[in-house]
Protein backbone atom coordinates (compact mmCIF):
# COMPACT_ATOMS: atom_id res chain seq x y z
CA UNK A 1 0.00 0.00 0.00
CA UNK A 2 0.97 3.66 -0.92
CA UNK A 3 2.79 5.18 2.18
CA UNK A 4 0.44 7.42 3.78
CA UNK A 5 1.11 11.09 2.48
CA UNK A 6 -1.76 14.21 2.25
CA UNK A 7 -2.07 15.95 -0.60
CA UNK A 8 -3.99 19.20 -1.07
CA UNK A 9 -5.10 20.16 -4.05
CA UNK A 10 -6.06 24.18 -4.79
CA UNK A 11 -8.59 23.64 -1.70
CA UNK A 12 -11.09 26.26 -0.97
CA UNK A 13 -13.68 26.90 1.56
CA UNK A 14 -16.37 29.38 2.16
CA UNK A 15 -18.53 29.52 4.98
CA UNK A 16 -21.88 32.10 4.99
CA UNK A 17 -20.57 33.58 1.54
CA UNK A 18 -17.50 34.84 3.35
CA UNK A 19 -14.27 33.21 1.65
CA UNK A 20 -12.11 31.20 4.77
CA UNK A 21 -9.36 30.36 2.16
CA UNK A 22 -8.42 29.67 -1.66
CA UNK A 23 -6.18 28.19 -3.79
CA UNK A 24 -4.60 26.05 -0.82
CA UNK A 25 -2.07 23.73 -2.07
CA UNK A 26 -0.04 21.19 0.49
CA UNK A 27 1.85 17.83 0.58
CA UNK A 28 2.33 15.87 3.87
CA UNK A 29 4.56 13.19 4.19
CA UNK A 30 4.84 10.32 6.75
CA UNK A 31 6.37 11.75 9.77
CA UNK A 32 5.56 15.12 8.96
CA UNK A 33 3.97 17.58 12.04
CA UNK A 34 2.08 20.10 11.05
CA UNK A 35 1.03 22.98 13.15
CA UNK A 36 -1.70 25.13 11.71
CA UNK A 37 -1.60 28.73 12.04
CA UNK A 38 -4.16 31.63 11.80
CA UNK A 39 -6.00 34.24 14.31
CA UNK A 40 -9.86 33.01 15.22
CA UNK A 41 -11.55 32.66 13.19
CA UNK A 42 -9.22 32.50 10.29
CA UNK A 43 -11.06 28.77 9.39
CA UNK A 44 -8.24 26.40 11.35
CA UNK A 45 -11.12 24.35 12.38
CA UNK A 46 -13.10 24.26 8.98
CA UNK A 47 -10.12 22.90 7.22
CA UNK A 48 -9.74 20.01 9.73
CA UNK A 49 -13.29 19.05 9.73
CA UNK A 50 -13.40 19.34 5.84
CA UNK A 51 -9.59 17.48 6.11
CA UNK A 52 -11.14 14.75 8.38
CA UNK A 53 -14.33 14.04 6.24
CA UNK A 54 -16.71 15.42 8.72
CA UNK A 55 -17.58 18.23 6.74
CA UNK A 56 -18.00 18.05 2.89
CA UNK A 57 -18.72 21.58 2.13
CA UNK A 58 -15.30 22.65 0.07
CA UNK A 59 -14.02 22.87 -3.61
CA UNK A 60 -10.32 21.10 -4.82
CA UNK A 61 -9.29 18.08 -3.85
CA UNK A 62 -8.28 15.91 -0.93
CA UNK A 63 -6.10 13.14 -2.20
CA UNK A 64 -4.56 10.60 0.78
CA UNK A 65 -2.58 7.65 -0.44
CA UNK A 66 -3.26 9.32 -3.71
CA UNK A 67 -6.57 8.58 -4.18
CA UNK A 68 -9.65 11.07 -3.70
CA UNK A 69 -11.31 11.15 0.17
CA UNK A 70 -14.45 10.64 -1.14
CA UNK A 71 -13.39 7.39 -3.55
CA UNK A 72 -12.74 5.47 -0.14
CA UNK A 73 -14.18 6.98 3.08
CA UNK A 74 -14.35 3.47 4.54
CA UNK A 75 -10.18 2.91 4.40
CA UNK A 76 -9.56 6.54 5.01
CA UNK A 77 -11.83 6.41 8.37
CA UNK A 78 -9.89 3.21 9.38
CA UNK A 79 -6.48 5.89 8.91
CA UNK A 80 -7.86 8.70 10.57
CA UNK A 81 -7.86 10.09 14.11
CA UNK A 82 -9.90 13.01 14.76
CA UNK A 83 -10.03 14.83 17.98
CA UNK A 84 -12.43 18.05 17.03
CA UNK A 85 -13.38 21.22 19.57
CA UNK A 86 -15.60 19.22 20.98
CA UNK A 87 -14.22 16.38 22.59
CA UNK A 88 -16.70 13.80 21.70
CA UNK A 89 -17.14 12.67 25.44
CA UNK A 90 -20.30 11.64 26.74
CA UNK A 91 -21.23 12.96 30.46
CA UNK A 92 -23.32 10.53 31.43
CA UNK A 93 -21.25 7.62 31.02
CA UNK A 94 -17.70 7.13 32.95
CA UNK A 95 -14.28 7.61 31.11
CA UNK A 96 -13.92 3.37 30.73
CA UNK A 97 -17.58 3.01 28.62
CA UNK A 98 -16.91 6.03 26.64
CA UNK A 99 -13.61 4.86 25.65
CA UNK A 100 -14.66 1.16 25.27
CA UNK A 101 -17.10 2.85 23.09
CA UNK A 102 -14.56 4.40 20.77
CA UNK A 103 -12.46 0.94 20.56
CA UNK A 104 -14.82 -1.52 19.76
CA UNK A 105 -15.81 1.14 16.61
CA UNK A 106 -12.09 1.15 15.33
CA UNK A 107 -10.52 -2.15 16.22
CA UNK A 108 -10.68 -4.05 19.49
CA UNK A 109 -8.69 -3.16 22.73
CA UNK A 110 -8.82 -4.67 25.98
CA UNK A 111 -10.55 -2.84 29.33
CA UNK A 112 -6.56 -3.18 30.57
CA UNK A 113 -5.29 -1.22 27.56
CA UNK A 114 -8.38 1.09 28.22
CA UNK A 115 -7.20 1.82 31.79
CA UNK A 116 -3.77 1.45 30.65
CA UNK A 117 -4.16 4.73 28.01
CA UNK A 118 -5.97 6.68 30.70
CA UNK A 119 -3.02 6.54 33.15
CA UNK A 120 -0.65 7.50 30.66
CA UNK A 121 -2.60 10.71 31.48
CA UNK A 122 -3.25 10.11 34.76
CA UNK A 123 -6.49 9.43 34.37
CA UNK A 124 -7.08 5.66 35.68
CA UNK A 125 -8.18 6.63 38.95
CA UNK A 126 -11.00 8.52 37.91
CA UNK A 127 -12.35 5.53 35.42
CA UNK A 128 -15.41 4.89 36.86
CA UNK A 129 -16.67 8.26 37.81
CA UNK A 130 -19.28 9.72 35.47
CA UNK A 131 -17.43 12.44 33.00
CA UNK A 132 -20.34 15.11 34.00
CA UNK A 133 -18.36 15.47 36.99
CA UNK A 134 -14.72 15.80 35.62
CA UNK A 135 -13.72 19.52 35.12
CA UNK A 136 -12.81 20.47 31.49
CA UNK A 137 -9.45 19.83 31.22
CA UNK A 138 -9.78 16.38 32.39
CA UNK A 139 -12.47 15.59 29.99
CA UNK A 140 -10.01 16.54 27.34
CA UNK A 141 -7.34 13.89 28.63
CA UNK A 142 -10.00 11.58 28.56
CA UNK A 143 -10.64 12.03 24.61
CA UNK A 144 -6.62 12.49 24.27
CA UNK A 145 -6.61 9.23 25.64
CA UNK A 146 -7.55 8.05 22.66
CA UNK A 147 -4.25 8.49 21.23
CA UNK A 148 -2.73 5.95 23.24
CA UNK A 149 -4.93 3.46 21.95
CA UNK A 150 -5.00 4.75 18.13
CA UNK A 151 -3.37 2.77 15.27
CA UNK A 152 -3.83 5.22 13.13
CA UNK A 153 -1.17 6.99 10.80
CA UNK A 154 -3.21 9.94 10.46
CA UNK A 155 -3.99 12.78 13.61
CA UNK A 156 -5.66 15.68 13.22
CA UNK A 157 -6.15 17.72 16.27
CA UNK A 158 -8.17 20.27 16.72
CA UNK A 159 -6.35 22.14 19.84
CA UNK A 160 -5.62 19.32 21.76
CA UNK A 161 -3.69 21.04 24.42
CA UNK A 162 -6.74 23.73 25.63
CA UNK A 163 -7.38 23.23 28.78
CA UNK A 164 -4.32 20.91 29.77
CA UNK A 165 -1.63 21.59 32.51
CA UNK A 166 1.93 22.11 31.40
CA UNK A 167 3.19 18.66 32.94
CA UNK A 168 0.02 17.10 30.79
CA UNK A 169 1.01 18.89 27.54
CA UNK A 170 4.32 17.39 27.83
CA UNK A 171 3.41 13.72 27.87
CA UNK A 172 0.91 14.61 24.86
CA UNK A 173 3.60 16.10 22.91
CA UNK A 174 6.28 13.37 23.76
CA UNK A 175 3.00 10.57 22.41
CA UNK A 176 3.00 13.01 18.97
CA UNK A 177 6.25 12.56 18.48
CA UNK A 178 6.04 8.95 18.90
CA UNK A 179 3.84 8.73 16.23
CA UNK A 180 5.99 10.68 14.02
CA UNK A 181 8.57 8.53 14.47
CA UNK A 182 6.79 5.51 13.91
CA UNK A 183 5.91 7.15 10.24
CA UNK A 184 2.39 9.01 11.23
CA UNK A 185 1.39 12.49 10.04
CA UNK A 186 -0.28 15.05 12.75
CA UNK A 187 -1.69 17.87 11.67
CA UNK A 188 -2.81 19.86 14.70
CA UNK A 189 -3.87 23.41 15.90
CA UNK A 190 -2.36 25.08 19.10
CA UNK A 191 -2.19 28.66 19.80
CA UNK A 192 0.94 27.67 21.94
CA UNK A 193 4.32 27.15 20.62
CA UNK A 194 4.86 23.65 20.26
CA UNK A 195 8.77 22.39 21.99
CA UNK A 196 8.83 19.82 18.98
CA UNK A 197 11.70 19.99 16.66
CA UNK A 198 11.09 19.88 12.96
CA UNK A 199 7.52 21.16 12.97
CA UNK A 200 6.01 22.52 9.81
CA UNK A 201 3.71 25.04 10.15
CA UNK A 202 0.62 26.19 7.55
CA UNK A 203 0.07 30.18 7.70
CA UNK A 204 -3.77 29.78 6.65
CA UNK A 205 -4.35 33.75 6.65
CA UNK A 206 -1.71 33.35 3.64
CA UNK A 207 -4.56 32.10 1.63
CA UNK A 208 -7.01 34.06 2.27
CA UNK A 209 -8.44 36.27 -0.99
CA UNK A 210 -7.55 39.97 -0.05
CA UNK A 211 -9.96 42.70 1.06
CA UNK A 212 -11.53 41.25 3.37
CA UNK A 213 -12.76 37.96 1.38
CA UNK A 214 -16.17 39.04 0.87
CA UNK A 215 -16.90 37.31 -2.96
CA UNK B 1 -1.32 -1.10 6.72
CA UNK B 2 -0.56 -1.20 10.87
CA UNK B 3 -4.42 -2.32 11.94
CA UNK B 4 -4.31 -5.40 13.43
CA UNK B 5 -8.26 -6.12 13.19
CA UNK B 6 -11.19 -5.20 10.93
CA UNK B 7 -13.94 -4.05 12.81
CA UNK B 8 -16.87 -5.70 12.86
CA UNK B 9 -20.49 -4.35 11.77
CA UNK B 10 -21.91 -6.36 14.48
CA UNK B 11 -19.68 -5.58 17.28
CA UNK B 12 -20.27 -1.32 16.34
CA UNK B 13 -23.70 -1.90 16.27
CA UNK B 14 -23.72 -3.87 19.54
CA UNK B 15 -21.10 -1.80 21.13
CA UNK B 16 -23.23 1.19 19.76
CA UNK B 17 -26.40 -0.23 20.99
CA UNK B 18 -25.16 -1.07 24.72
CA UNK B 19 -23.57 2.54 24.84
CA UNK B 20 -27.26 4.45 23.49
CA UNK B 21 -29.18 1.73 26.04
CA UNK B 22 -26.57 2.90 28.98
CA UNK B 23 -26.92 6.70 27.92
CA UNK B 24 -30.89 6.23 28.05
CA UNK B 25 -31.16 4.59 31.57
CA UNK B 26 -29.01 6.96 33.41
CA UNK B 27 -31.01 9.93 32.06
CA UNK B 28 -34.52 8.76 34.11
CA UNK B 29 -35.93 12.35 33.89
CA UNK B 30 -36.04 11.98 29.83
CA UNK B 31 -37.33 8.35 30.38
CA UNK B 32 -40.21 9.01 32.13
CA UNK B 33 -41.15 12.62 30.80
CA UNK B 34 -43.50 11.26 27.71
CA UNK B 35 -44.45 8.06 29.94
CA UNK B 36 -46.12 10.88 32.78
CA UNK B 37 -47.34 12.71 29.58
CA UNK B 38 -49.45 9.90 28.52
CA UNK B 39 -50.69 8.77 31.55
CA UNK B 40 -51.50 12.38 32.80
CA UNK B 41 -53.51 13.30 29.38
CA UNK B 42 -55.38 9.79 29.63
CA UNK B 43 -56.42 9.85 32.81
CA UNK B 44 -57.69 13.30 32.34
CA UNK B 45 -60.14 12.58 29.38
CA UNK B 46 -62.32 10.86 31.47
CA UNK B 47 -62.76 13.46 33.87
CA UNK B 48 -62.75 16.22 31.08
CA UNK B 49 -65.64 13.93 29.23
CA UNK B 50 -67.46 12.46 31.95
CA UNK B 51 -67.80 8.89 33.29
CA UNK B 52 -69.96 7.37 30.55
CA UNK B 53 -68.10 4.21 29.68
CA UNK B 54 -70.15 3.53 26.44
CA UNK B 55 -69.09 7.18 24.99
CA UNK B 56 -65.53 7.05 26.89
CA UNK B 57 -64.86 3.31 24.84
CA UNK B 58 -66.13 4.93 21.51
CA UNK B 59 -63.28 7.05 22.03
CA UNK B 60 -60.77 5.21 23.48
CA UNK B 61 -59.04 4.32 20.86
CA UNK B 62 -58.59 7.53 19.11
CA UNK B 63 -57.79 8.83 22.37
CA UNK B 64 -54.96 6.58 23.30
CA UNK B 65 -53.37 6.61 20.05
CA UNK B 66 -53.03 10.34 19.85
CA UNK B 67 -51.74 10.78 23.22
CA UNK B 68 -49.06 8.01 22.52
CA UNK B 69 -48.24 10.10 19.37
CA UNK B 70 -48.16 13.18 20.76
CA UNK B 71 -45.64 11.13 23.82
CA UNK B 72 -43.69 10.15 21.49
CA UNK B 73 -43.52 13.64 19.67
CA UNK B 74 -42.35 15.06 22.96
CA UNK B 75 -39.19 13.14 23.89
CA UNK B 76 -37.86 12.79 20.16
CA UNK B 77 -36.20 16.77 20.01
CA UNK B 78 -33.38 15.60 22.38
CA UNK B 79 -32.64 12.46 20.35
CA UNK B 80 -29.29 13.16 18.60
CA UNK B 81 -29.29 16.81 20.96
CA UNK B 82 -26.45 15.93 23.41
CA UNK B 83 -24.44 13.91 20.39
CA UNK B 84 -24.65 17.41 18.69
CA UNK B 85 -23.52 19.44 21.22
CA UNK B 86 -20.88 17.17 22.69
CA UNK B 87 -19.27 16.63 19.52
CA UNK B 88 -20.16 12.67 19.57
CA UNK B 89 -21.69 13.03 16.28
CA UNK B 90 -19.30 14.26 14.16
CA UNK B 91 -17.50 11.56 15.37
CA UNK B 92 -19.60 9.33 14.55
CA UNK B 93 -19.91 10.41 10.75
CA UNK B 94 -15.94 9.81 10.94
CA UNK B 95 -16.15 6.15 12.54
CA UNK B 96 -15.32 2.75 9.86
CA UNK B 97 -18.57 1.80 10.81
CA UNK B 98 -22.09 2.68 8.50
CA UNK B 99 -23.94 5.91 10.14
CA UNK B 100 -27.15 3.70 9.08
CA UNK B 101 -26.21 1.11 11.79
CA UNK B 102 -25.26 3.72 14.74
CA UNK B 103 -28.59 5.66 13.69
CA UNK B 104 -30.29 2.37 13.91
CA UNK B 105 -29.28 1.74 17.23
CA UNK B 106 -29.95 4.74 18.57
CA UNK B 107 -33.82 4.80 17.11
CA UNK B 108 -34.00 1.16 18.62
CA UNK B 109 -32.83 2.42 21.98
CA UNK B 110 -35.32 5.46 21.68
CA UNK B 111 -37.93 2.64 20.82
CA UNK B 112 -37.09 0.57 24.12
CA UNK B 113 -37.03 3.80 26.35
CA UNK B 114 -40.44 5.22 24.97
CA UNK B 115 -42.08 3.18 22.62
CA UNK B 116 -42.17 0.07 24.60
CA UNK B 117 -43.46 1.64 27.62
CA UNK B 118 -46.06 2.80 26.08
CA UNK B 119 -47.45 -0.04 24.87
CA UNK B 120 -47.12 -1.69 27.61
CA UNK B 121 -48.60 1.16 29.60
CA UNK B 122 -52.06 1.38 27.09
CA UNK B 123 -54.06 -1.80 28.00
CA UNK B 124 -54.03 0.14 31.24
CA UNK B 125 -55.13 3.30 30.42
CA UNK B 126 -57.60 1.46 28.15
CA UNK B 127 -59.06 0.21 31.37
CA UNK B 128 -59.12 3.44 32.41
CA UNK B 129 -61.45 4.30 29.52
CA UNK B 130 -63.62 1.25 29.39
CA UNK B 131 -62.22 -0.24 26.41
CA UNK B 132 -63.46 -3.28 25.99
CA UNK B 133 -61.72 -6.79 26.77
CA UNK B 134 -61.85 -8.17 23.12
CA UNK B 135 -59.40 -4.97 21.87
CA UNK B 136 -56.59 -5.11 24.03
CA UNK B 137 -54.60 -7.52 21.94
CA UNK B 138 -55.22 -5.41 18.61
CA UNK B 139 -54.43 -2.03 20.85
CA UNK B 140 -50.95 -3.38 21.73
CA UNK B 141 -49.86 -4.93 18.61
CA UNK B 142 -50.95 -2.12 16.86
CA UNK B 143 -49.13 0.44 19.27
CA UNK B 144 -46.43 -2.04 19.24
CA UNK B 145 -45.96 -1.43 15.45
CA UNK B 146 -46.93 2.39 15.57
CA UNK B 147 -44.12 3.23 17.75
CA UNK B 148 -41.74 1.94 16.20
CA UNK B 149 -42.78 3.57 12.83
CA UNK B 150 -42.76 6.55 14.80
CA UNK B 151 -39.79 6.19 16.45
CA UNK B 152 -37.77 6.37 13.06
CA UNK B 153 -39.88 8.67 11.43
CA UNK B 154 -39.29 10.72 13.86
CA UNK B 155 -35.50 10.45 13.88
CA UNK B 156 -35.70 11.66 10.44
CA UNK B 157 -36.60 15.28 11.78
CA UNK B 158 -34.89 15.48 14.91
CA UNK B 159 -32.06 14.84 12.81
CA UNK B 160 -32.98 17.38 10.28
CA UNK B 161 -33.18 20.70 13.12
CA UNK B 162 -30.22 18.83 15.49
CA UNK B 163 -28.51 22.11 14.20
CA UNK B 164 -31.18 24.72 15.20
CA UNK B 165 -31.25 26.10 19.02
CA UNK B 166 -35.18 25.70 19.50
CA UNK B 167 -36.37 23.43 16.68
CA UNK B 168 -38.84 21.88 18.39
CA UNK B 169 -42.01 23.27 16.69
CA UNK B 170 -40.28 22.84 13.52
CA UNK B 171 -39.84 19.34 14.13
CA UNK B 172 -43.41 19.05 14.76
CA UNK B 173 -44.49 20.29 11.32
CA UNK B 174 -41.90 18.22 9.86
CA UNK B 175 -43.24 15.00 11.39
CA UNK B 176 -46.31 15.53 12.12
CA UNK B 177 -47.55 14.94 8.40
CA UNK B 178 -45.19 12.07 8.72
CA UNK B 179 -47.55 10.61 11.94
CA UNK B 180 -50.98 11.09 9.82
CA UNK B 181 -51.19 7.70 7.81
CA UNK B 182 -49.77 5.97 11.39
CA UNK B 183 -52.58 7.40 13.12
CA UNK B 184 -55.14 6.68 11.16
CA UNK B 185 -55.02 3.04 10.41
CA UNK B 186 -53.40 2.47 14.37
CA UNK B 187 -56.73 4.26 15.40
CA UNK B 188 -58.93 1.91 13.26
CA UNK B 189 -57.28 -0.92 13.76
CA UNK B 190 -58.18 -0.78 17.71
CA UNK B 191 -61.99 0.40 16.07
CA UNK B 192 -62.15 -2.57 13.92
CA UNK B 193 -61.53 -4.10 16.93
CA UNK B 194 -64.60 -2.92 18.68
CA UNK B 195 -66.60 -3.67 15.85
CA UNK B 196 -66.84 -6.64 13.84
CA UNK B 197 -64.55 -5.27 10.94
CA UNK B 198 -61.26 -7.77 10.42
CA UNK B 199 -58.81 -5.70 12.30
CA UNK B 200 -55.94 -7.67 10.43
CA UNK B 201 -56.29 -5.23 6.93
CA UNK B 202 -55.06 -1.50 9.30
CA UNK B 203 -52.18 -3.87 11.08
CA UNK B 204 -51.14 -5.13 8.00
CA UNK B 205 -50.57 -1.55 6.59
CA UNK B 206 -49.11 -0.85 9.65
CA UNK B 207 -46.92 -3.22 9.40
CA UNK B 208 -45.92 -2.46 6.07
CA UNK B 209 -45.32 1.55 6.90
CA UNK B 210 -43.31 0.01 9.74
CA UNK B 211 -41.24 -1.88 6.65
CA UNK B 212 -41.08 0.77 4.68
CA UNK B 213 -39.64 3.47 7.44
CA UNK B 214 -37.55 0.76 8.61
CA UNK B 215 -35.68 0.44 5.58
CA UNK B 216 -35.60 4.10 4.22
CA UNK B 217 -35.27 6.21 7.84
CA UNK B 218 -32.04 5.71 8.53
CA UNK B 219 -30.57 5.85 5.31
CA UNK B 220 -32.55 9.85 5.29
CA UNK B 221 -31.68 10.29 8.67
CA UNK B 222 -27.89 9.73 8.32
CA UNK B 223 -27.97 12.15 5.09
CA UNK B 224 -29.97 14.62 7.15
CA UNK B 225 -26.98 14.13 10.44
CA UNK B 226 -24.67 14.69 7.51
CA UNK B 227 -25.92 17.91 6.47
CA UNK B 228 -26.55 19.53 9.93
CA UNK B 229 -22.77 19.12 10.71
CA UNK B 230 -21.56 20.32 7.79
CA UNK B 231 -22.23 23.70 8.47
Amino acid sequence: MTPPHLELRNLSCTRDERCLFAGLNARWEAGDLVQLLGPNGCGKSSLMRILSGVSREFEGEILWRGRKLQEQTWEFAQDLLYIGHQPGIKKSLTPLENLRWYASLSGSASDSQLIEALAQLGMAAYRDIPCGQLSAGQLRRVALARLYLSRAPLWILDEPFTAIDKPGVARLEARIEQQIQSGGLVLITSHQDLSLAGVKTLRLEDFRPGAGGLL
Amino acid sequence: MSQASTPGLMRGFAASFRRDLLIGLRHKGELINPLMFFIIAVSLIPLGVGPESQLLARLAPGVLWVMALLACLLSLDGLFRSDYEDGTLEQMLIQPQPLYLMVLSKVLVHWLLTGLPLTLLAPLLGLMLALPAQAYGTLCLSLFLGTATMSLIGAMGAALTVSLRRGGLLLSLIVMPLYIPVLIFGASAVSYALDTNPQSVPLAILGALLALSLALSPVATAAALRMSTNA
